[in-house]
This record gives structure tokens, sequence and C-alpha cells, in this order.
């Protein structure tokens, strides 16, 4: 009886895991895309602002060529998404059974916002022949207020899984009433959305940017590619110091309302005043090792005094401590080492500016914008990873532990193992896609016409 | 009507909105799939390319639409569906994500083979979708699925019920993606096209309309409390679903017995009525299906009010729902209105 019980417990940890993993690797691939869906927009139309105001044919060029590569990050982020409404089912169907009916009211509202935007989309995409200049640009409008929306309903759903509240239980532990203003504005809302949607903002801005920069790298210097670089990267550049204040709070917000989250990504191991805030190293339960530490300064960012106490995992019951405490920490340095770099490469970008009204012309600079997009990439893969790995054990904090959600369907890493060659397909299909669309467009050549995969004309004759 | 019965309702309508859009969207891709080859189908596939192109992406939504709402207002009834029929409900999503990226890349991939697969694999995708969706469709009807969840993996959905209703969900999207096609096509001035797509109309609809006869019988044998609801109180929607498949019938079989030129002339009457009547069979299936499944929402398993969550939660989705019904609807309708006019190119 006891190995049978044995046996249950090990499948249904290792259902667990796999599960984990693949909501890990889906939520982790579309949420690049959905940076796009967020922010592109808005880059886009800046660009169509100044084609249509100053009559600027680079910039309603670059417009133009954004938006095509719109329509099809945007199709793979659709179905992406797509997917992870339907793995709440499939991986999660005991969540979405005890809390659908709280926090799913936020995904209603998303529900709304992403049928506009794709709506709106749709016309701004394909309307670019026939459509009035600015009729067109204002059919693109309502794309970023949409994507804003979009983003604020899905992560105050998520906001809520870090702070619930809104709702009544009864003895057997059922919802039996909400207050949908509680749900979406719970106490992490007011840090974690606009955290994300800066982030959106600074992932396109530095991305697409750094296209340009590889471009110009190789000595394509046309005003095209300056105005490509210039574009993002200011959208980018202003993001990031609003970003790192909006992080500060997020942190400090954290160590109030998470103490085991906080805990886990500074590793902190025993409570008190005067904590060292470390930076990188390994986490253990003797505190950090090998990395570097400064003192005092963790109780200062938490709460602007070196006196202030910060709960260590020693207070946090054994089973209520968050996993891979490196790892927490570990990205949680990451992230906010690359946005202290993007930030200094904002003040390099304005002082240059403001002297000479022009991008830095050093091979550097463009080196290094040519990584900010992928730092910025890392840096938004490192925050999620704070934000669920620290939530853990809970999937819902305090009120459900994630090994209570998981769906007892068996052959979940069966499942995991094709979503990974699904994605990898789909991924690598997408890039090559665009590259080819880039290449397309430098060398002047026309799009594929005619039907889908009818030969090419010369091939019929 | 009960809030909880509203909130089914509001759940049916975005079925029933999907089913129309989404499934003439999956039956394009069905018959870019059977088209011929490369010189044979180039016509035909580019005109479901073009009708495809603006608006498939709105049109997928309604099944975000259908999701949510589902899972929000009665949760319970998402978690035993998912949790049981989560085989084909796998199958239908790796669907999704192939049918999408395949008709976003093929435009756009570089080298006539990479196209070719991107087409085959939108093509192919488009068919297993709605066929799994029909399945899980079918094994919620024939009552396969437990209150709790967690029913058997296989044996509740590989039954002839649900495995034929996922047939006829295929045949029900090609039949309506084909009467679309003919409105298209007659837009496009192309009496040749026209032809083409209402002979496959005709085809679709034998099909489908075999489908339902083979389908009320496996009903009575399967899910004899759908069937009986059905033939009793969906009897009206049973019949105007008929009448509105055999109307169709009539107005597509007209004009194929003479022989008509070309030309602006052709065949001004009737052709309004083609997008209505396809419509007016499905939308009147649906209905009749909800009407013969309540109260139940797992027939006979959990009831709608069962499975309903609080007050509060179904007044949001109420909310939700009204906001779609102002926002939504009408940008759905500029978007159509648009497309219909051609004023979005496809070839973008």
């Amino acid at each position: 009886m006891f190995l049978l019980d044995a046996l249950t417990l090990a499948a249904s940890e290792s259902n667990l895991l796999a599960a984990r993993e693949q909501m890990a690797f889906t939520l982790g691939f579309h949420i690049v895309l959905s940076c796009f869906g967020v922010a592109l927009p808005a880059t886009i139309l800046v660009a169509n602002y100044l084609g249509l105001k100053r009559g600027d044919n680079d910039a309603m060029e670059l417009a133009r060529r954004w938006s095509k590569a719109m329509a099809v990050t945007f199709a793979v982020g659709a179905v992406t998404g797509t997917v992870l409404s339907f793995e709440f089912g499939l991986l999660w169907p005991e969540f979405v059974d005890r809390f659908g009916s709280v926090f799913g009211i936020a995904f209603a509202i998303e529900g709304i916002f992403f049928f506009i935007e794709a709506i709106f989309l749709a016309i701004y995409i394909y309307g670019w022949k026939r459509l009035g200049g600015w009729a067109h640009f204002w059919s693109g409008v309502p794309m970023v207020i949409t994507g804003i929306g979009g983003a604020f309903s899905v992560v105050a759903a998520n906001s809520w899984m870090n702070q619930p509240q809104g709702f009544t239980l009864n003895a057997a532990g059922k919802v039996v009433d909400i207050d949908p203003l509680e749900v979406l504005f719970n106490p992490a809302t007011g840090y974690e959305v606009p955290h994300m949607i800066l982030a959106a903002y600074m992932v396109v801005g530095f991305l697409v940017a750094s296209i340009y920069a590889v471009g110009m790298l190789k000595g394509r210097r046309d005003r095209l590619h300056r105005l490509g670089l210039l574009i993002p990267l200011t959208i980018g550049c202003i993001a990031t110091p609003i970003q790192l204040f909006v992080g500060d709070t997020a942190a400090r917000g954290i160590a109030d309302h998470q103490p085991a989250k906080f805990a886990g990504m500074e590793c902190i191991q025993e409570t008190g005043p005067n904590q060292t805030e470390w930076v990188g190293g390994i986490c253990t339960e003797d505190g950090v090792k090998w990395g570097i530490g400064i003192p005092d300064l963790d109780s200062y960012l938490v709460g602007f005094s070196a006196d202030t106490v910060v709960i260590g995992l020693e207070d946090i019951p054994v089973d209520e401590r968050p996993p891979a405490n490196t790892l927490l920490h570990l990205a949680f340095d990451t992230m906010v080492g690359v946005g202290t770099g993007l930030m200094l490469l904002a003040v390099w970008l304005a002082i240059v500016w403001w002297k000479r009204r022009d991008i830095p012309q050093t091979r550097w600079f463009l080196r290094v914008v040519s990584i900010s997009g992928a730092g910025a990439v890392l840096a938004l893969w490192c925050g999620w990873i704070v934000t669920e790995v620290g939530r853990q054990p809970w999937i819902v904090q305090g009120y459900m532990r994630t090994s209570e959600a998981v769906t007892q369907a068996d052959g979940i890493w069966f499942s995991f193992a094709g979503v990974l060659l699904l994605y990898a397909a789909l991924g690598t299909t997408a890039v090559l896609v665009l590259r080819g669309m880039s290449r397309r467009w430098r060398e002047g050549g026309a799009e594929p016409e005619g039907t889908p995969y009818a030969p090419p004309e010369e091939a019929v004759k | 009507m009960s809030k909880a019965d509203a909130a089914a309702a509001i759940l049916w309508v975005g079925v029933t909105f999907y089913a129309l859009f989404g499934g003439a969207d999956f039956g394009g891709g069905l018959w870019d799939l059977i088209a011929g080859d490369a010189e044979k189908g180039e016509r035909p596939r580019d005109l479901i390319q073009s009708s495809l192109t603006p608006v498939w992406e709105a049109n997928h939504v309604w099944l975000i639409f259908v999701l949510v709402v589902l899972w929000t207002a009665f949760s319970a009834a998402f978690s035993a569906i998912f949790s049981t029929l989560y085989v084909p409900i796998a199958l239908a999503a790796v669907g999704i994500v192939l049918r999408g990226a395949g008709f976003a890349f093929r435009k756009q991939i570089e080298g006539l083979q990479a196209r070719r697969a991107a087409g085959a694999t939108f093509a192919l995708s488009s068919v297993l979708t709605p066929f799994f969706m029909g399945v899980v469709v079918g094994a919620v009807a024939s009552g396969e699925v437990p209150a709790d969840g967690n029913g058997d993996a296989f044996s509740t959905w590989l039954q002839p019920l649900p495995l034929l209703t996922g047939v006829l969900f295929v045949a029900t999207s090609a039949y309506l993606a084909a009467v679309f096609l003919v409105g298209d096509a007659r837009r496009a001035g192309d009496p040749d096209l026209e032809r083409y797509f209402v002979r496959r109309s005709l085809a679709a609809a034998a099909v489908a309309g075999i489908g339902a006869a083979v389908g009320l019988v496996e009903l009575h044998a399967e899910a004899r409390y759908v069937f009986d609801r059905l033939v009793d109180q969906g009897l009206p929607l049973v019949i105007a679903s008929a009448a509105c498949g055999l109307g169709l019938l009539a107005l597509l079989l007209r004009p194929m017995g003479r022989k008509v030129d070309s030309g602006s002339t052709y065949r001004p009457i009737g052709g309004r009525f083609l997008r209505p009547l396809a419509a007016g069979a499905v939308v009147s299936v649906i209905w009749g299906w909800g009407v013969a499944q309540w109260p139940y929402l797992l027939p006979t398993s959990m009831r709608i009010d069962e499975a309903a969550a609080p007050d509060s939660t179904l007044i949001m989705v109420f909310v939700v729902f009204a906001a779609a019904a102002v926002f939504v609807l009408p940008s759905l309708a500029l978007l159509y209105a648009l497309s219909q006019r051609d004023l979005l190119e496809h070839e973008h």
C-alpha cells in the first residue's frame, strides 16, 4: 500500500514537473511575440506619422516593412497565445475549476482587447494601398490602445495569482462571491502591469534597433537604416529609465507582499536588519557563495535604511519556500544587470544626441545596440522566472499549491516533447521568413507573386 | 431566464460566430487542400487566399471568446471537459498552431518547395482542427464527460458519434466556405470559379446532409437525452435548418441547368440569399443542439446552474459581452465591409 502511494506520488510529481516545464517553455516563447503585439504598433505608427507629417519616404517605407513583419509575428503570437489558453485546461484543470470564476474575468476583458486589436491590425496591415494616408494611420491607433489594455488584463490575472484577493470562499473552499475591481486591481497590479508594458516597449525597441545596428555594422549606412535604428532605439531608451524606477518599486512591493519570493531571489537566509546585497554567486543554506557583497544595501533598498528588517528563508515554513534559489537569484541579478546596461546605453545616446543631434558614429555604439535586443529579451525571461518560480510552490499565493492544480492526465512529458518539436519548427520558420523578407527588401525585389504555391511563371513555361 | 442560462446563451452566441466564420475559414483550407496541382488549383487557391487573409485572425478570436467564457462562467465544466478529452483537444491545438502559422508563412517564405510545404501544412491542419473540435463536441453531447472530469482518455471519444460529429464539422465547414466563396467569386466577376464553388457547395451539402442523417441515428443510439429533446423542443430548429439547406440547394441548382453568359447580368436574383441561407442552416443546428442539451451543460452529468460561477462573475461576463456588442461587432462589421469592398489588399 505504502509503495503504491509512493509510486503515485512520484508519478504526480513527475507530471507536475513536466507540466511546469511545458508551461514555462510555451509562455517564454509567447511572451516575446506578445511584446510585439503590445509595442510594435506604436513603433510603426511613429514611423508612419513621421512619414505623413514630413513627407519622409524612408520613414514611410519603414512603417510599411514593419507592418508586414507584424503580420507574421502577430499570427505566430495569436496561435501560441491560443495554446496557452488551451493549457489552462490541459495542464491546470483544477486551477480553473477552483478559481476560473475569479481570474477568468481578467481574461474575458483581455478577449475584448485582443479582438479589437486583431480587427484593426488586419485593417492597418492590409489597408496600405487603398485607404487614405491619415485614415490608414488612424486605423492603426486602436492597436496601440488595445495592446496596452490586453497587457493590463493578462498581467492583472498574473498579479492576482501573486496577490490573490477579491473573492469569498465557503466552508468547502468553493468561490461563492467575487469583487471584480479587487481582483483586477490587486496590490501587485500596480507594479507588475507597468513593468510588463514597459518591458514590451523595451524588447521591441531594442530588438528592432539591433536588427538595423547589425545592418549598419555590415556597411549599410543609408538613411533608412539610421532611421530604422533611431526610431525604435529612442522608444526603448525612453522606456528604460521609467522601467528602472518601476522595477525598483516592484522589488519593494515583493519584499512587502511576498517575503518568501524576495528572500529566494536575494538569497536571504536569516531575518534581520543590515542585510547585504549580493551580486551574482551561488545561493546556499549559509547564504551567497562567490558573490560580490555590498553591506547593508539590501536593507537600504527595501526600506531606505540599513535598519530595515528583511525576512529570511528561516522564517518561511520549509514547504512554502521557493525552489531553485540560485536560479532565482541569478535571474534577478541578470534582469537588473541588463536593465542597468540598457540605461547606460540610453544615457550614451542621449548625451551624443544632445551635443550633435545625431547617433554616436562609433562601431562600439552599433555593437552595443546590436546586442541590446537579445539583452532585453533575456531580461524579460529572467523577470518571468523570478515572478513564476519565485511564487512556487503556490499557483495562487497562499491558497492553492501548483501540485494541487496539475492535471492527472498521463503523458505530459510526451506532450512537452511534442511542443518542443513543434515550437522549434515554428520559431525557426518564423525567423527564416522574417530574414527572407528583410533580404528581399534590401535587394529591392518584389514580394512572391501570385497564388500561395503556384509555380513561378518561368517554371510553367 | 436565470443568470446561468443567460451566460450559457452568451457562450452559444460565441460558438455560433466561431462556427460560421472560423468554420468557413477552415473550410477554405479544405478546398485549398483538394484543389489539385499547382496549375489547376491556382485560381481557386488565389480566391481562397484573398478572402481569408484579412479576416482569419479576427475570426479566430471567437474561439478565444468561447474558451474564456467557458472557463470564467462555467469553470467546473471547462475543467471536466479538458481533463477528460485532452487528447482530441491537444490535437486541435496543434492544428490551430499549424494552420495559423502555415497560412501566415506560405505567402512570405522563400522557395517553391517551402511554400508548398507551408501551404500543405495550412490546408491539412484546416481539416484536422475542425475534425477534433467536432470530436470534442460529439463526446460532450453523447454524455461522455463525467462531472468530476478525468474521464477515460480514449474511450470517451473513440466512438461512432464523436467521430461522426468530427466528420460533420469538416463537411459543414467545407459547405460554408464553398457558399461564401461562391459569393466572393461572383464579386470578383469570375463565373467559372463561381460554378466551381457551386459544385463544391452541392457536394459538401450532400455529405453534410447524409452525415446529419446518420448522426441522428447515432444520436438516438448514443445520446438519447439529446436526441429526445432535439426531436421535441428542438424540432422547430431542426426543421428550420433543413428548410434553409433545401432552399439553398434550390438556389444553387437553378442556374446549373441553363447556360449562363458571363458578365454583370449573371444570375442577379438569389445571390444575396446564398450566405444567409447557409448561415441559417448552421445557426439553427447549433441552437437546436443547445436546446436539446438544456438544462445540461454536460448531458446528463452537469446542469448549467450547477456549473455556473457566482452571480458576481456572471454579471461581469454580461458586462464584457455588452462591451463586445458595442465595440467588437461594429469593428468586425467595418472589417468585413472594407474587405468585401476590396479596400483591403490580400497581397500585402
